[in-house]
């Protein structure tokens, strides 16, 4: 990420521009799907969330901190003891250490938070979640300090070529992992008595309970979810660019949230596609956006692409791409 | 003992009193309707009933027990199922997804199994189609989803909310002669109408609402035949 010598080599390029070299363009897209499955593991806690409640719950990007920060240390903790653990399994240890951390605090924020506000008006609780979410971020801050933390150095470090493009072991390992993940939720929602639960609940909470679901565990179980989802998230971006930080979540947040509604907020299918279209299209324009602007904006304009696809959706398809309608509830 | 008793129950609803201290008794194994006009509170009294919203004042109270502040979930699992007015069924499900749901609170799959297969012979175009998802149904055919997930819970006692309302005169009547084989099968039924002459000419008893109160009560063919009730309900 040498911008400034990209900015030099590519207005040399100006007047005669380079041909597609298909090794770079194979490169952007391997760290565009590795990025956008991540968006897409988090996007889905949000979709999950504003299917059932029709609530934005902004403070989702921060369990994705914590669930990096929480993991770190405990990472931390043990390579610090010395422990002779491969580093996988020391990470995994970090994963699992996160997960039921982030389920709980999910779990708390809805009770705490959401549910005593659950027949406001829809403001309340949108001003409500982004307070939560200052509330950890600055707790976040407390505990872990201001500085960068760093992931320590035990995964494995090995690379593959592909068509001139590498690709390491924790990228392969990122994208398995969340597939995996997104399948078995898939599997959960479509499949079990739980997710059945959920769908009907997101269609209609009122005739959900006529059926002797219980509303209030659905919409637990729910955050929960989205919660644990989150948490392996977090470590795995952590993971991936060696660091955490008490603000990580923020931006994180809002770029998976642009990946939901660009699939259209509310649809599970539509949150995964949105997460990797929106990686794909964050790497590929950071990667040419040098070019295309004649080497007037370089790739540190990478977080812009999220939010101007946002813009766009918002303005062109408000229901995302694989929504259907924007209300339909009765 | 009553399978259901209603003493003074009331209701108010976005700030009016839409049930007026009403006292109800069902026996088991009756088919019974409450009829009036529009507006005379029959659905909100049985949301209420339901747990759908909250009861202001009264009690109610199921083979012999006080439900009258419980979670709707919770007096779903008595054995108590609303069909609710428009149907409720749930759209972006398969129609073998709704009556699933209708067996949520159940453990006993091979009573579930059964049951299925009952609502199948009484409802063949479910079987038929199964896979289709519910929000492609007619508006009958919904309804025939509707009361046939209802049937999943194993009810004990039926509550239905207009089933008749927007049909097509054919398919009001198949869903009147449902009505009384499920009566007929030993399910205890509260019918609520506004096609009251129908109502009436299948049930054993039936009362009158007006303005959020019970304005008579009696056998149904005594109804019937009554002057008030054929001129104010029955258009005659």
């Amino acid at each position: 990420m040498d911008s400034a010598g990209d900015r030099k080599a590519v207005g040399a390029r100006f007047i005669a521009p380079a041909p597609l070299r298909m090794d770079i363009f194979l490169q952007q897209l391997i760290n565009g799907l590795v990025l956008g499955s991540v968006y897409a593991l988090v996007a889905l806690g949000y979709t999950m969330v504003y299917g059932i409640l029709e609530l934005i719950n902004f403070a989702h990007g921060e369990i994705t901190m914590i669930g990096a920060m929480v993991s770190l240390a405990v990472i931390s903790a043990l390579v610090g003891t010395g422990v002779d653990m491969p580093g996988v399994l020391i990470a995994l240890t970090g994963v699992l250490t996160a997960v039921p951390v982030c389920m709980a605090l999910g779990y708390g924020i809805e009770r705490v938070a959401y549910r005593p506000l659950r027949h406001a008006p829809r403001l309340a609780p949108l001003i409500t979640a982004i307070g939560v979410s200052i509330v950890l971020q600055n707790g976040a801050m407390l505990i872990w300090g201001r500085q960068y933390i760093p992931f320590p150095p035990i995964l494995p470090t090995g690379a593959h070529d592909i068509g001139g493009a590498t690709i390491s072991d924790v990228q392969i390992f990122i994208v398995m992992l969340s597939m995996s993940l997104m399948a078995a939720l898939m599997l959960l929602v479509q499949k079990t008595k739980l997710g059945r639960a959920m769908r009907a609940t997101a269609q209609s909470p009122q005739v959900a309970s006529l059926m002797g679901v219980n509303v209030n565990n659905v919409i637990s179980a729910t955050f929960m979810l989205g919660s644990a989802l989150a948490a392996v998230a977090g470590v795995m971006v952590s993971a991936y660019y060696g660091l955490a930080h008490y603000y990580m979540g923020f931006l994180l947040g809002l770029k998976a949230f642009s990946a939901a509604v660009l699939g259209g907020i509310g649809n599970l299918a539509g949150a995964m596609l949105g997460g990797l279209l929106l990686g794909v299209i964050e790497s590929l324009g950071a990667g040419y956006i040098g070019d295309l602007t004649g080497g007037f904006l370089g790739s540190h304009y990478q977080d812009v692409f999220a939010f101007f696809v946002l813009i766009l959706v918002l303005v062109f398809r408000p229901s995302g791409l694989l929504g259907e309608r924007v209300v339909d509830r009765a | 003992m009553s399978l259901l008793e209603l003493k003074q129950f009331a209701v108010s609803y976005g700030g009016i009193k839409a049930v007026k201290g009403v006292d109800l008794q069902i026996e088991r194994g009756e088919l019974v309707c409450l009829i009036g006009a529009n507006g005379a509170g029959k659905s909100t009294l049985l949301k209420a009933l339901c747990g759908l919203l909250p009861v202001a004042h009264g009690s109610v109270l199921y083979d012999g027990k006080a439900i009258t502040h419980q979670p709707a979930h919770l007096i779903a699992r008595c054995g108590l199922a609303l069909v609710p007015e428009g149907r409720g069924i749930f759209g972006r499900m398969s129609v073998g997804e709704n009556l699933d749901m209708g067996g949520y609170s159940r453990t006993d799959r091979a009573g579930i199994k059964n049951d299925l297969e009952r609502v199948f012979a009484l409802f063949p175009r479910l079987a038929e189609r199964c896979k289709q998802q519910a929000g492609t149904l007619s508006g009958g055919e919904q309804q025939m989803l509707a009361m046939g997930r209802a049937l999943m819970s194993q009810p004990r006692l039926l509550l239905l909310d207009e089933p008749s309302m927007g049909l097509a005169p054919l398919m009001v009547e198949k869903i009147f002669t449902t009505i009384r084989a499920i009566a007929q099968e030993g399910v205890t039924i509260l019918l609520v109408e506004q096609n009251a002459k129908r109502a009436l000419e299948i049930s054993q008893r039936g009362y009158v609402m007006e303005s959020g109160t019970i304005a008579l009560t009696d056998a149904a063919e005594k109804l019937l035949t009554n002057a008030q009730v054929r001129h104010a309900y029955l258009g005659e």
